[in-house]
């Protein structure tokens, strides 16, 4: 299926946001996740799943300032 | 109050600007901005909030200049090294406009002292590079009810966006809490392109002058990511999570803490292969 991860569309196995993160090799724990503009906390990443055409944001930490 | 002759010269281009005008003005003349860090954040927002005649700018830092701060943290230059960060600040932004109050605070950022620190202020700069920090600096200003313009940079990317306690989402919202130590580098570990600091200072600096103002859209509920490789901004959209752990519904942060800071993993010399 197609979704749209980070602004662009990208080809993904159907399942969960933890198997699309899976899927692109991302730490679930180096990143917030928004489907649809909505927050996925990590503890609802295995159970939330993503359809076709779902809008995906992956939001790495980015602490510096200094 | 009333500007002098060379405080209407000096704000000339803000007069002229229909939503500034000399009311405008005036408001910038009476805000007060603290800016938490002096460094590659700092820098520019002091020292654009310092040209645009804030009244009083806060800065609080516990660092020396070093060396490797200088490619950039513009406020401090090649005398600085050594010296107090917060002095070296002072004397900056008095040549640049002896309008400006500055008050300066060598001290570290606690959950201790974080109340009292912002409480006379009006907006928060976030120009930390520990997410400890951050997080405190954004639990503060919700419980204190101040707007936060929050920036981070890293590598070649930035990010800003500003926070309205109550009404638009907080830092929490998105990330429940720091990331696990030791996963995600700092600048001191993993470099920073300077002028990305300049970058998303400028814009920080930018939201400022808005929220005092009261003008434009500004970037409240939405996170803009910002990358110099591809010299290519990206908005993403963000809305306050009933989840979020302090402006939540069922919140479990009621009261200021500091997580703790992570040890740092590399040390310079051996990161730079140089040593
Ligand atoms: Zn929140």
């Amino acid at each position: 299926m197609q979704i749209t991860i980070n602004g662009k569309p990208e080809e993904v196995q159907a399942g969960t946001v933890m198997d699309v993160l899976k899927q692109k090799d991302i730490d679930p724990h180096m990143v917030a996740v928004e489907l649809n503009t909505q927050i996925v906390e990590r503890d609802r990443l295995a159970t939330t799943n993503v359809q076709d055409g779902d809008k995906v944001e992956f939001l790495f930490y980015m602490g510096g300032g200094a | 109050m009333s500007f002098t002759e060379e405080q209407i010269t000096r704000y000339s281009r803000h007069i002229l600007l229909p939503e500034v005008g000399g009311k405008g003005q005036k408001k910038i003349a009476q805000a007060k901005v603290f800016v938490v860090g002096a460094g590659g954040l700092g820098s520019p927002v002091a020292l654009y909030l310092a040209a645009a005649g804030i009244g009083t700018i806060g800065l609080i830092d516990s660092d020396v200049v070093d060396r490797s701060n200088l490619q950039r943290q513009v406020l401090h230059h090649t005398p600085d090294v050594g010296r107090s960060k917060v002095q070296s600040a002072k004397e900056k932004i008095f040549l640049l406009n002896p309008d400006v109050n500055v008050e300066t605070y060598e001290d570290r950022f606690t959950a201790a002292n974080a109340m009292n620190y912002i409480a006379p202020y009006d907006v928060v700069i976030d120009g930390v590079d520990t997410f400890p920090a951050k997080f405190l600096i954004n639990d503060a200003c919700y419980f204190a009810g101040k707007p936060l313009v929050h920036g981070g940079i890293l590598r070649f990317e930035g990010r800003v966006f500003s926070i309205v306690p109550g009404q638009s989402a907080c830092y929490r919202c998105i990330f429940r809490q720091p990331p696990p130590p030791g996963l995600v580098p700092s600048c001191q570990e993993a470099g920073i392109i300077g002028v990305v600091a300049g970058i998303i200072g400028t814009i920080q600096a930018t939201e400022a002058l808005k929220l005092i103002l009261g003008i434009g859209d500004t970037l409240t509920d939405r996170i803009l990511d910002f990358d110099a490789r591809k010299t290519a901004f990206r908005e993403i959209r963000i809305k306050r999570n009933p989840r979020c752990p302090l402006c939540g519904d069922h919140p479990d942060i009621t009261e200021l803490f500091e997580h703790e800071q992570e040890v740092c993993q590399l040390h310079a010399p051996e990161a730079l292969g140089i040593s």
